[in-house]
């Protein structure tokens, strides 16, 4: 292309010698540095959109508010439900987001592209869960600070293990969206798939009614929807001063939820397709 | 020396659909092979095959002395889509620091892999639009960025499908000087194309039609038999019509007798 290309071969470019090129592009099942450099790529992505990190960030915050003073007359009213939603908050937007971004990846031609490189399924998955987590991070402190010291959210365990709930929350989404990514043909079936994958379980995980109140059906479903879960995890922090076994029950419940799901998410992964 | 592609009675079979009919031809190493023919060919099935990303592919498919597909090859080739795959979110040098540090990882390879990112930029001339975003390209300059992440680590073969399409004559003349130079050094070259004009810049041609091979030879020697690689693939396409229709007479008057 340049005059360089044709007359000399350019210097410090490795020839196109026989033999792999470099002995550590081989491909493995993981790789660190291709995992960091998969979540840099991620996060470099998002900076070159400060408006939708902006909507991730304060969109909980500004519902948290909104909140406290619908519930003007009723603390106690505030301090459920606002417990239950820095749990479920992180879950959705991480859900969105993640659907949408590797969407885009299959539609794009990138990920055929990466496939066809030496790059493991476990360093894709992996670097998006580590950069969308990171952003949860930020948005769970954000919100999780704001309902505790300005708002007056009651809580009587301890706020660091609000943040870890709201992580596996956020990973949880992650690992939802991915998976639900595979079986969306646009960005428009996509964002369909957040009423039909979150909403039933934003109706039965206790936010408007006990689960132990509804019909013995819904009670079962419940039982098995990761969500619930999650809620379940946040009320516990709420009222209990010190780590109870049912708290331990629903971090392992959300913490095995989000792996298999990511499993499942990698299984949709091919290397080959039609 | 062993080609850089070998296929024996190779088939791909789409949504129930043969693509592929039982091809059987060679890509001869160090050389740049045009594989030339209608759109709807097969031509991206047949690349996709070579890269290992077609699925449902049966036969005999050798790529650098391996199966087509096989983990040691993903960094020895290059593969540029028809339609770009680059991130348009990013720039044009953070979209190559990312391909590069999937192909080449780790702290230690961060020099060498700089100059490998800025090798590249410049051999497809984009260094001034380093640091433009790749959505804000032109559709040939977006193009070019994908050429450019294929070059990355200077791979034994490169399979590009229709890299030429939508580019003014001075950058496909430029780029095709490029193929001819990183051939020179070594690499094999699969060219897909839909333009017969660009049949004589190729050393080896591969003609194909409704899935199958056509012709398998230099251009000189398809093009003397006939005036021009158009007029031998028009030839070609006529006598293989010729021939399917005289068969589907016999089985017509074979039929007949049989009543």
């Amino acid at each position: 292309m340049t005059p360089s290309a044709e007359t000399a071969p350019p210097g410090p470019g490795p020839g196109p010698a026989p033999g792999p090129a470099n002995p550590s592009a081989r491909a493995r099942a993981f790789s660190a540095s291709r995992t960091i450099a998969t979540t840099a790529r991620v996060l470099r992505q998002l900076r070159h959109d400060p408006r939708s990190i902006a909507l991730m960030l304060f969109v909980p915050c500004v519902m948290l508010l909104l909140l406290r003073y619908v519930f003007d007359g009723s603390q106690r009213t505030f301090d459920a439900i606002g417990a239950s939603l820095l749990g479920i908050f992180p879950l959705i937007t991480m859900f969105l987001v993640t659907s949408i971004a590797t969407l885009r990846e299959r539609t794009s031609g990138t990920l055929e592209r990466l496939l066809a490189m030496p790059l493991g399924k476990a360093d894709l998955i992996l670097g998006y869960a580590l950069a969308f987590g990171l952003l949860a991070v930020v948005q769970s402190a954000l919100a999780t600070g704001l309902a505790l010291w300005a708002l007056g959210l009651d809580v009587i365990g301890s706020p660091w293990l609000l943040l870890l709930v709201a992580l596996l929350d956020a990973l949880l989404g992650t690992a939802l969206g991915l998976f639900v990514s595979a079986f969306a043909a646009s960005e428009f079936q996509a964002v369909q798939f957040m009423p039909a994958v979150i909403f039933p379980q934003l109706l039965l995980c206790g936010l408007f009614a006990a689960r132990d109140t509804m019909h013995p059906v819904l009670e079962a479903i419940s039982d098995v929807l990761p969500m619930s879960y999650a809620v379940d995890g946040m009320n516990e922090v709420l009222a209990h001063t010190d780590i109870t076994a049912d708290f331990v029950r629903d971090v392992l419940v959300v913490a095995a939820c989000a792996l298999l799901v990511l499993a499942l998410g990698a299984a949709t992964l091919r290397r080959r397709t039609p | 020396m062993q080609p850089a592609v070998h296929a024996a009675d190779l088939s791909v079979v789409r949504g129930g659909r043969p693509v592929l009919r039982g091809l059987g031809f060679d890509v001869p190493r160090g050389q740049v092979t045009g594989l030339l023919g209608p759109s709807g060919c097969g031509k991206t099935t047949l690349m996709r095959a070579i890269v290992g990303t077609q699925a449902k592919v049966t036969g005999t498919l050798q790529v650098l002395g391996h199966p087509a597909g096989a983990p040691e090859l993903r960094s020895r080739i290059g593969y540029v889509t028809q339609d770009p795959s680059v991130y348009d979110d990013l720039t044009v040098r953070q979209n190559l620091d990312y391909f590069a540090a999937i192909l080449d990882p780790g702290r230690a390879a961060a020099a060498r892999r700089r100059d490998d990112v800025a090798r590249v930029i410049a051999e497809v001339d984009l260094t001034s639009h380093a640091d433009a975003l790749a959505g804000a390209l032109s559709g040939g300059q977006r193009s070019r960025v994908s050429l450019a992440v294929a070059l990355l680590g200077s791979p034994e073969l490169l399979v590009l499908d229709e890299p030429t399409v939508g580019l003014d004559p001075v950058l496909r003349r430029d780029l095709w000087n490029l193929f001819h130079a990183i051939a020179d050094r070594g690499a094999t070259l699969l060219v897909s194309s839909h333009v017969m004009d660009e049949a004589e810049r190729c050393h080896r041609l591969l003609l194909m039609r409704e899935g199958a091979i056509l012709a398998d030879d230099t251009p000189d020697a398809l093009s003397e038999a006939s005036g021009s690689v158009e007029s031998a693939f028009l030839h070609l396409v006529d006598e293989a019509d010729a021939h399917a229709n005289a068969d589907d007479t016999t089985t017509a008057e074979r039929q007949e007798q049989a009543r």
